[in-house]
């Protein structure tokens, strides 16, 4: 854990002799803690106070990237365990499983590359590829491994490979980033670690249980192999579930050799509770999820519940206040008021580019709550609203003065008509999804 | 070097909840965080109840439809259906007393639900339509036919508690207390309900349900908060059973209701539909909740499912 201004004081020389530039020792100790300032900066602090501050401000579950040049992935580096003490920064890495004696290795790339959904303004898709070395054989491998670079070369990728023969000949060609090998077993950890340190490749270390990994990594990080990816082996949800908690919890608590991210195959013959494994893995505590098959719903699932563990729970997300252009929208388009919550304005906005009607977008700000939210808190009133839409000069653009309003506030009507002389405000639809036929509507009747 | 469990020390127990009268539902009385096996107990399993509305319900999307169309005429021969695809409890929401639906008097109400009672025995929630002044004139007389069936009524908000509290206690039932995704509101809620006198191992918190992409990780972060105060930081105001009101928020996305062809980018809607329930209702569970009311029944086989492969660790 980071140390707070106060510890850094106590680690000073406490001679307030200003030569860091700052008036006293405790202004200078709160502005390292607040990074703003290197501890550097005192000539006076001893290389053991300086060593003791690095540690402290790495965070206890290693991070590290891995992936090709242009499409590195960042994993660990994660800080607490519960979100709202802080956040989760490094987003699960979601990766499909394709064994080398796939006959359709191809087709799975494909639907790889093709999984990018949009969901408020963030791109989300499965972001690597698992290549199992199930044949056992260098050449299946080597052939099912081009086969993948030939349509992606630069999806990150996680080799699954015991041998550490056929590892090493592998990575020896590999020359595009940093692929995880995986792994390393309780047989064969001296000879991956070899490998690994041979050619800079992070390892996954394999083995029943927090106890066993335990005794792998322990060694592992001796010999300096330190970007390490632990997998426990858990068989059901429950000791996916009690096997991360207590890998976090013991990191957290100053256990290095469990502060690595972790690994976890969700895959099961069941897409509905491979799901359910995959969602338990994003929910507590997985870095890397793999999946055994790609399917639109489950993704658009797995990519929601991902956005929203890893959204900042002490920032909302925000649009600025503004008359946003939906199309092209002339003097005869609709305007359509809303508040500046970024899940709202991007569930609004693409349900009007859906009616195809070019469209006013006027996004008021409310400090980042949604219409309800905003409206509770007087944030989404008639009169501020009224204020707003005079203010913006909206009505320069419209030959109209129709505002259009969201159903769940239609309470606001007859106030907003009455700060706005001249408008009429026309409540929209309850939810976006009614948008499309309601603003088609809208315009038919204008016509 | 071997390692240790490092184990949270816990102060508190969460009240256990016990509901019905000829056939009886459990929940609650668990010493740890959710389903943290290896340091505490857990007698019951979370609850996952059926929901029913007592009136047709307007607002039901397509793949709802389907399965309750036949029978939402009829609240007793959906309660029938429900149980038959095996529910262990049911959620009556009296949906037809909102002043936007049908506006159904007290009396009315009552005489419906008397019949009700003598009709299906299974463990029973009553919900009323989330209308403060309504739920606040119907749930008494609610709460007062059914005297002695021994139920779980809600939602007492803090614009209603006083009349739908003192009359769940007069008749015995337990209650649900909603308040709006604050651990401080849902506190202080507490405090007023248990000032009049209802008795707090029987208050239920309902923290305010959302659904996957649409303010799901704020109720998320409160549940966790909320067992983190009751069971560790020895806040016995919120040391309390926590509901989710799963369906009711997630069949209003459009992610429960787009057709494929209007969204080809996010596949069949069937699975898309009763998964997106069951992955909010799953993630709920870890975060807290032990009473869940759902909607679709494959939904629910996928949760209780996860709640079974959790439990067989359970010591
Ligand atoms: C998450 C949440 C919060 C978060 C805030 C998140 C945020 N950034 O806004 C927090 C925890 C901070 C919060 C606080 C409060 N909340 Co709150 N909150 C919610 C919750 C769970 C979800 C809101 C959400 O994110 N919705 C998703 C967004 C996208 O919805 P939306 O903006 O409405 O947009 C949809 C539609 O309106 C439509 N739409 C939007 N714009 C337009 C425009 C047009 C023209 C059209 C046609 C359609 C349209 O499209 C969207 C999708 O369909 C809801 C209950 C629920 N489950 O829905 C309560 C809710 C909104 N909150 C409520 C309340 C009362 C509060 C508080 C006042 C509680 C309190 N007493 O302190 C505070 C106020 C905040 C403050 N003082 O700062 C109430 C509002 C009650 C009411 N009917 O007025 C709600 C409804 C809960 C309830 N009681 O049922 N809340
Ligand atoms: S240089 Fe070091 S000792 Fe001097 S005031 Fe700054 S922090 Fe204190």
């Amino acid at each position: 854990m980071a140390l707070t201004g106060i510890e850094i004081f106590k680690l000073l020389p406490k001679t307030n002799c200003k030569k860091c530039g700052f008036p006293t020792c405790l202004a200078f100790a709160m502005k390292v803690a607040q990074g703003q300032v290197q501890i550097e900066q005192c000539p006076d602090v001893s290389e053991e106070v300086k060593t003791k501050l690095k540690e402290a401000a790495t965070p206890p579950i290693k991070g590290f990237e891995f992936g090709s040049e242009n499409q590195r992935i960042k994993i660990g580096d994660e800080t607490v365990l519960f979100r709202h003490e802080k956040k989760f920064y490094n987003p699960t890495v979601l990766a499909l499983q394709i064994s080398d004696v796939d006959e359709n290795i191809d087709k799975k790339v494909d639907e790889v590359l093709n999984s990018q959904i949009e969901r408020v303004e963030q791109i989300l898709k499965i972001d690597a590829i698992f290549l199992k070395n199930e044949s056992g054989n260098l050449e299946v491998f080597s052939r099912a491994l081009e086969k993948i670079r030939n349509k992606a070369s630069q999806i990150p990728l996680i080799f699954g490979i015991s041998s550490p023969k056929i590892a090493s000949y592998v990575l020896e060609g590999f020359k595009n980033g940093r692929p995880i090998l995986y792994g390393a077993t309780e047989e064969n950890f001296s000879d991956i670690a070899e490998i690994a340190k041979r050619y800079n490749v992070p390892v996954g270390v394999i083995a029943k249980g927090v106890e066993k990994v335990f005794f792998i990594t322990e060694t592992l990080r001796t010999k300096g192999v330190e970007d390490l990816v632990i997998d426990t082996q858990p068989q059901t949800a429950a000791e996916l579930l009690r096997d991360n908690t207590i890998i976090r919890r013991a990191a957290l608590k100053g256990v290095k050799a469990l502060g690595y991210p972790i690994i976890t195959f969700a895959n099961r013959d069941d897409e509905f509770y491979e799901t359910v494994m995959a969602s338990v893995g994003i929910l507590k505590y997985s870095s890397i999820v793999v999946l055994s098959s790609i399917l639109k719903w489950k993704n658009l699932i797995l990519f929601t519940l991902r956005q929203n563990i890893y959204s900042d729970p002490q920032i909302p997300m925000q649009v600025r206040q503004d008359i946003y252009k939906v199309g092209n929208p002339d003097g005869n388009s609709p305007l359509i008021i809303t508040t500046n919550f970024a899940l709202t304005y991007f569930l609004v906005k693409s349900e009007i580019e859906n009616s195809k009607v070019p469209t006013w977008l006027a996004i008021m700000d409310c400090d980042g709550l949604s219409v309800l939210t905003a409206w509770a808190a007087g944030k989404f009133s008639a009169s501020r609203i009224a204020q707003f839409i005079k203010e913006s000069e909206v009505e320069k653009k419209l030959n109209n003065r129709e505002l259009i309003i969201p159903g769940y506030v239609a309470m606001l009507k007859a106030a907003i008509e009455d700060k706005l002389p001249g408008w009429k405000v026309i409540v929209g639809p309850k939810e976006a999804s009614g948008i499309p036929t309601f603003l088609r509507n809208y315009i038919r009747s204008k016509h | 070097m071997s390692f240790i469990i490092p184990k949270e020390i816990y102060t508190g127990r969460i009240p256990e909840i016990v509901f019905g009268k000829d056939k009886i539902a459990r929940l609650g009385g668990e010493t740890a965080l959710p389903m943290h096996f290896f340091e505490g107990d857990f007698p019951n399993k979370p609850l996952i109840a059926f929901e029913i509305q007592d009136t047709k319900p307007e607002d039901y999307p397509q793949e709802l439809a389907k399965i309750y169309s036949s029978v939402w005429d009829d609240p007793i021969r959906w309660a029938r259906f429900c149980e038959a695809l095996g529910a262990k409890a049911i959620t009556v929401r009296l949906m037809s007393i909102h002043p936007d639906s049908k506006d159904s008097k007290p009396e009315e109400v009552a005489d419906r639900l008397r019949k009700f009672l003598t009709e299906v025995d299974l463990p029973l929630i009553i919900l009323g339509s989330n209308h403060i002044e309504k739920d606040a004139e119907v749930l008494p007389v609610v709460a007062d036919v059914s005297r002695g069936y021994n139920c779980i009524v809600g939602k007492a908000q803090e614009g209603n508690y006083k009349t739908i509290a003192a009359s769940a206690m007069a008749a015995g039932h337990s209650l649900i207390a909603m308040s709006e995704l604050d651990v401080n509101l849902a506190k202080q809620l507490n405090i007023l309900i248990t000032q009049i006198g209802f008795p707090k191992e029987k208050i239920i918190i309902d923290p305010m349900c959302s659904a996957l992409g649409y303010g799901f990780e704020y109720t998320y972060s409160v549940m966790e908060r909320i067992r983190i105060a009751g069971l560790v930081q020895q806040d016995s105001m919120l040391c309390s059973p926590l509901f989710a009101d799963v369906g009711f928020y997630v069949w209003k996305t459009k992610e429960a209701q787009a057709s494929e062809e209007d969204v080809p980018q996010w596949g069949s809607l069937y699975e898309r539909s009763f998964m997106w329930e069951a992955i909010t209702a799953c993630s709920f569970l870890l975060s807290g909740a032990e009473l869940i009311v759902m909607r679709h029944p494959d939904a629910i086989r996928v949760t209780e499912r996860f709640i079974d492969d959790l439990f067989s660790l359970r010591q």
